[in-house]
């Protein structure tokens, strides 16, 4: 997996700290290092840190003393990362720094399709931008190398398509230079005063200068056969290889010249001389214009131009309409797939942020539900989830409506956010310090399942384990509420939905008494996936009668995958591979008809 | 050899892992091979598409009417996946037989070699069998003991054997 090649170059690279925030399309690379480097018996601290600001700031203070450090994420946590990230490409490293920042054209898992390589762009650093796994390790290597040559933080950037594509890369030994931390004071750099910035920007620029110039980032030249002169196309990533197969598939690859760029930031001055003596010019990148831009040709086709879409993922269909309307070719009929009923992502079978959605929409179905980022975003799904931003904002949106809406000086609705455990940790608890404070008159319910779900169960700082299972301290959720000064707390079992609804509704009079002001509960319930199910610890086997009336409330309002519709009766059964035993169910049928089975677990 | 092939499933069926054998299959053979999947939020239970590009491909997607091959572990992804086939190419499903297609019941083969979630290498079995693979049963066979960890090797190769056996 490409993940899996950027985890192996770095460890190969001798990385002597690795860190992360767990995030898709980047969550493998920080289990490939600690994979890797237990194989090669290769000593390297490496963390799952609690945000990707924190995960930089602890990778590039590594570099200052001379090691080589590698943080890696997803494209938006860049932007939580953004702050430290942009003032060291003025400040410079020491040892190389490598960022991994992986992009998801698309999006298929994110909440933007952002381009990070205009990221590196706006702060001014050098961004690599591989096309397939094997290319991904190697650039991992140059990352460093030119990292180290010019003092300067460096980018990767792979796409979803390399990051999750598969395909053999060789293997090298792992380099062991035996460096020793060694960090060199030196205050007017790294504690730059506005005072110094000036020279260390013009430094920068300097820098990059130089760096475009250097032989190892020039962009790879195939040159056709003259069939068709005064016509190239530039490409990089993932989209270059497309395009070459594409162009395979028409049966035109060597009539016209190609060029990959694999530095897409700084495009050398030569090269950019060299596209801009071309007749017709087609630019293929993901997911924004950047090469394009810096070409500042206006006769290029491409976004700029419209003939490439702005938005969306450039697939093998959307190149081949471009590449055949740009070379003159017959244009292919699209062929459209269609999304089939039924079949959108859901919360599994006897997952227990079910049962709370189920019990926060029952409770108040006039409230409003400010909710984050994770499976839990799924509860939009069961109604209770009516908005989703960005890592840690439900808990201050939540804030936001209750202060627009208190001021009206009619009742308010009831608020209630609702935050993973880890995303709690990532950005979480500033919000609630900041409602807590500010005495919003919300309830919080974070959805504790022991574990960063969605990413694939990488442990959360209250687990007490580290990315590599070794034993840390570990740091109480009860305790953080506790210390925002948050004065209702209480601490409640996912699954028994009384019990939950009877919380609820306390915490709402707690919101709107005299004194009234944060609630927050704590949901318990381990992750149905993480192998410790507490469902299975209840284990309510549970049937359908004949009382079934076929209404579908519990499809529609539940969407328990093991809530199966029969066509032939027009019924409901109980899907028996999927069902989970929570007994959750149990509340949700308006006739009754869902029953335990006698005798408990079956 | 050049092949393209589908792997359509819904989250939770194994499409990873059939993903995994078919191509570690290829490169045992010799061939380059590219793959890619799908990860994060589709996995919750929504429709999944992997992709499997065997011989001198540069990209790992496959573009509608491209493929020649198509597995798929839920017969109700034919219409959302069933475009990526080019005319002609071979479709396998998992589930009822109909007119035009080729089906097996792999839930049901895989519990009866006693690996309830093998229905992936069932169908992996079958169309080995059927010969719309880029190899033999015994090449898949084989990747299969060299990748599957000691506790799942007999399941897993039970389920494959079942889906090759129901193929003749």
């Amino acid at each position: 997996m490409g993940n899996e090649a950027i985890g192996r170059g770095i460890v190969e690279c001798g990385c002597a700290v690795a860190t992360s925030y767990p995030g898709t399309p980047a969550s493998e690379i920080l289990e490939a290092v600690v994979a890797f480097s237990k194989e090669a018996e290769h000593r390297l601290h490496v963390e799952w840190s609690v945000n990707e600001k924190v995960a930089y700031e602890v990778a590039l203070a590594a570099s200052y003393t001379g090691k080589r450090a590698a943080v890696s994420m997803k494209q938006v946590g860049l932007n939580v990362a953004s702050d430290p990230f942009m003032r060291s490409a003025y400040l410079g490293v020491k040892g190389g720094l490598l960022l991994v920042s992986a992009d998801d054209p698309g999006p298929h898992s994110s909440q933007t399709e952002q381009d990070s390589r205009f990221f590196a762009m706006f702060a001014k650093i050098p961004v690599l931008d591989p096309s397939c796994p094997r290319e991904a390790k190697e650039m991992v290597r140059l990352a460093f190398e030119l990292s180290e040559a010019y003092e300067i933080p460096v980018m990767l950037r792979p796409t979803t398509r390399v990051c999750h594509a598969r395909q053999a890369v060789p293997l090298l030994d792992v380099d062991r230079d035996g460096r020793t931390a060694r960090f060199e004071k030196d205050p007017k750099r790294w504690c730059a005063t506005p005072r110094f910035v000036t020279d260390l920007h013009r430094a920068l620029t300097e820098k990059l200068a130089r760096l475009a110039a250097d032989p190892r980032i020039a962009p790879s030249f195939f040159p056709g056969d003259g069939t068709r002169p005064g016509t190239c196309l530039v490409g990089s990533g993932v989209a270059f290889a497309h395009a070459w197969d594409v162009l395979d598939e028409l049966g035109v690859t060597g009539t016209v010249d190609r060029y990959q760029v694999t530095v897409p930031y700084p495009l050398p001055p030569d090269f950019v001389a060299c596209v801009q003596g071309y007749e017709r010019i087609l630019v293929i990148e993901e997911t924004y214009p950047v090469i394009e831009m810096q070409l500042t040709d206006r006769r290029i086709a491409g976004r700029v131009s419209k003939l490439v879409p702005n938005e969306g993922e450039l697939t093998p269909e959307v190149i081949r309409q471009v590449l055949a309307t740009f070379l003159g070719l017959a244009p292919s009929p699209p062929v459209e797939g269609r999304r089939p009923p039924g079949a959108r992502p859901t919360l599994c079978a006897g997952c227990g942020h079910r049962a709370v959605y189920y019990a926060i929409s029952q409770t108040f179905p006039r409230g409003i539900f400010p909710g984050d980022i994770g499976c839990y975003t799924l509860g939009m799904n069961l109604g209770a989830v009516d908005t989703v931003h960005c890592m840690g904002a439900g808990i201050s949106q939540a804030a936001g409506f209750y202060h627009a809406y208190a001021q009206d000086g009619t009742a308010f609705p009831t608020v209630v956010a609702t935050i993973g455990d880890s995303t709690f940790f990532h950005s979480g608890i500033p919000a609630l310090v900041n409602a807590a404070s500010q005495q919003a008159r919300i309830i919080v319910v974070i959805l504790d399942n022991g574990t960063t779900a969605m990413t694939g169960h990488q442990p959360t700082p209250q687990l007490g384990v580290t990315a590599t299972g070794a034993p840390a301290r570990p740091v109480s959720i009860r305790d953080l509420v506790r210390a925002s000064g948050v004065a209702f707390l209480r601490e409640a079992d996912a699954y028994d939905v009384d019990a939950f609804i009877g919380l609820l509704r306390e915490a709402d009079r707690y919101c709107r008494g005299e004194n009234g002001g944060v609630a927050v509960i704590i949901a318990s319930s381990p992750c149905v996936l993480s192998g410790e199910s507490g469902a299975a610890g209840t284990a309510h086997a549970v049937r359908v009668t004949e009382e079934c009336s076929g209404c579908r409330e519990c499809l529609d309002m539940f969407e328990c995958p093991a809530l199966v519709w029969d066509d032939a009766t027009g019924t409901v059964g109980i899907g028996r591979a999927a069902c989970n035993q929570c007994g959750v169910c149990l509340h949700v049928c308006p006739t009754g008809a869902i029953v335990a089975v006698a005798g408990g677990a079956g | 050899m050049r092949q393209r092939i589908v792997i359509s499933g819904r989250g939770g069926q194994g499409v990873l892992t059939l993903t995994r054998v078919v191509a570690e299959a290829a490169a045992l053979a010799g061939h380059e091979v590219i793959t890619t999947e799908t990860h994060g939020m589709a996995q919750r239970g929504g429709a999944v598409l992997s992709t499997i590009k065997v011989g001198a491909f540069h990209g790992p997607l496959i573009a509608p009417g491209e493929a020649e091959v198509g597995l798929f572990l839920h017969a109700d992804n034919l219409p959302v996946h069933g475009h990526y086939l080019r005319p002609g190419g071979a479709v396998v499903v998992n589930g009822c037989a109909a007119p035009g297609r080729d089906a097996v019941d792999a839930d049901r083969l895989a519990g009866l070699a006693g690996q309830r979630r093998g229905a992936n290498l069932a169908l992996l079995g079958y169309a080995a069998g059927k010969g719309v693979l880029f190899a033999g049963p015994d090449l898949f066979e084989e990747t299969i003991r060299q990748t599957t960890p000691a506790k799942y090797l007999e399941g897993n190769l039970g389920a494959f054997r079942a889906g090759l056996g129901a193929s003749r």
